[in-house]
């Protein structure tokens, strides 16, 4: 039986994690590659990091990050934020990403998912979409962090991106987003019902009991978390021995 | 003893390189190269493979002499080969993803997507799910049954003679996930990504 994941992400900005995660065996707090190294050993299923670098001059950073971490973690590596162009996909792929996340360029050209899909294989491209809730059961994709509307209705797009070859989607909630008071349930129901491919939960996770409901509520094939991980609130085991309690099946 | 991880052009093999360079670290030479001289001299092959069967099989056969150098050393000379994910599937005789595509034909039978039963499972096929053992196989070598692995994939292997098959997986249906024939190996699942359990894996072709 296939299992659930669960995928801490690591907010990378200039090289250095912006969320630091508050393990006392930590050497240096803001080294990705350590934590990264970290959740791999306890038990992560994928290890997630968004670029949040403002500038374009940086990108040689996280992919310096990327080389080292993929040296030391032999899980899933996926690796988001900034991501523009062909040649953007190809550099993280060839420092060792497994999957590459695409926001805001996927947006304003759907031809980039296209073409990444066909050149690299859906298995590595995932699209990252921000929703916002408009009215009921209506979400609007936003770009660039959530500060831009777009006018789009997520679903759609949700649809948009797998018939272009997606493999994933990231779906975030900007409404959830940081507030710990779990995911927007309804929205991961509504894009999973429309999609068949798999939708990781992302935004809004306070406690383990809000991991449980973005699976078993919304149907989310895999759930992202930063916060409760990083500041040593639970531990990825925790996470996964609380799933299990409540028989939803996790790798252990 | 020298291993060889073939490169050509199959996708990212970055990560394939890393675990094989990890897990080989003083006790195995490791060369990643398409060059026919270098890949007919060594000793073990790891024939990776990410994207489309059909790209696969077009990359094989774009490098001149590839295909036969590689029949020469499984097949004639029956040395260890490896192959992962794609390269796996390209032991069948055909495959249909994007469109019909011919294999190398080592082992008898179809790459063909999975039935998800009307989209009652989601595809790709993407994630961690257990190695259920159909026969011993050296490279399972102290890996219990049940034992986790990472799999990203929308189509499966189906080969004609089912003693071939190591292991399956469940996943709609029991989907191949392992195959071992004679020197022929072949993990659907990507060991290099699979954490320390893959790794063991990777050790047991290593250590043949």
């Amino acid at each position: 039986m296939l299992k659930n994941r669960i995928i801490p992400c690591l907010d990378v900005k200039d090289g250095r994690v912006v969320k630091g995660i508050n393990f006392v065996e930590l050497k240096d707090a803001g080294d990705p590659v350590e934590q990264a190294k970290i959740y791999s050993d306890g038990g992560a299923d994928e290890i997630c990091f968004l670029d949040i670098t403002a500038s374009n001059e940086n990108r040689e950073t996280i992919i310096d990050i990327v080389r080292k971490t993929a040296k030391e973690c032999f899980v899933p590596l996926t690796v988001g934020g900034g991501v523009r162009t062909i040649q953007n996909i190809t550099d993280l792929l060839l420092a060792g990403a497994d999957k590459v996340s695409i926001n805001t360029a996927a947006v304003k050209n759907v031809d980039l998912v296209k073409e990444a899909s066909k050149k690299f294989g859906s298995q590595c491209i995932v699209v990252a979409i921000d929703a916002k809730k408009v009215s009921d059961n209506k979400w609007e994709v936003f770009t660039h962090g959530g500060r831009n509307k777009t006018g789009i209705d997520t679903v759609e797009f949700a649809k948009k991106v797998e018939e272009n070859g997606a493999g994933e989607i990231l779906l975030t909630s900007m409404d959830k987003d940081g507030t710990k008071t779990g995911y927007d349930v309804d929205l991961l129901k509504t894009i999973t019902n429309n999609t068949n491919i798999p939708v990781i939960a992302s935004g809004g996770v306070g406690t383990l009991d809000h991991l449980y409901d973005g699976i078993v509520k919304g149907g989310a094939s895999a759930v992202l978390a930063a916060s409760i991980f990083h500041y040593g609130e639970y531990k990825i085991k925790d996470a996964k021995e609380y799933l299990n309690s409540k028989n939803v099946s996790v790798r252990l | 003893m020298n291993v060889t991880i073939v490169d050509y052009q199959s996708g990212n093999i970055s990560s394939v390189i890393n675990s094989f360079t990890e897990v080989a670290r003083g006790k195995v030479n490791l060369e990643v190269t398409s060059d026919i001289n270098k890949i007919k001299s060594c000793d073990k092959i790891v024939l990776p493979g990410q994207g489309s069967f059909k790209s696969c099989a077009d990359s094989l056969n774009k490098i001149s002499g590839l295909v036969d150098t590689l029949k020469d050393f499984a097949i004639t000379n029956k040395k260890p080969l490896l192959g992962i994910c794609v390269g796996l599937q390209m032991f069948a005789d055909v495959g249909y993803e994007e469109a019909e595509t011919k294999g190398l034909g080592w082992i008898p039978g179809k790459v063909s997507r999975i039935n998800n039963q009307k989209g009652k499972f989601k595809l790709p096929h993407i994630g961690w799910n257990e190695i259920e053992i159909q026969k011993e196989s050296k490279i399972f070598k102290d890996i219990k049954n049940k034992s986790h692995m990472y799999f990203v994939h929308s189509y499966e292997f189906i080969p004609e003679d089912k003693s071939v098959i190591s292991a399956t997986t469940d996943y709609s249906s029991k989907i191949v996930c392992s195959v071992e024939k004679d020197n022929l190996f072949g993990t659907q699942f990507h060991p290099e990504k699979s954490d320390k359990i893959g790794l063991k894996v990777i050790d047991n072709f290593l250590n043949l």
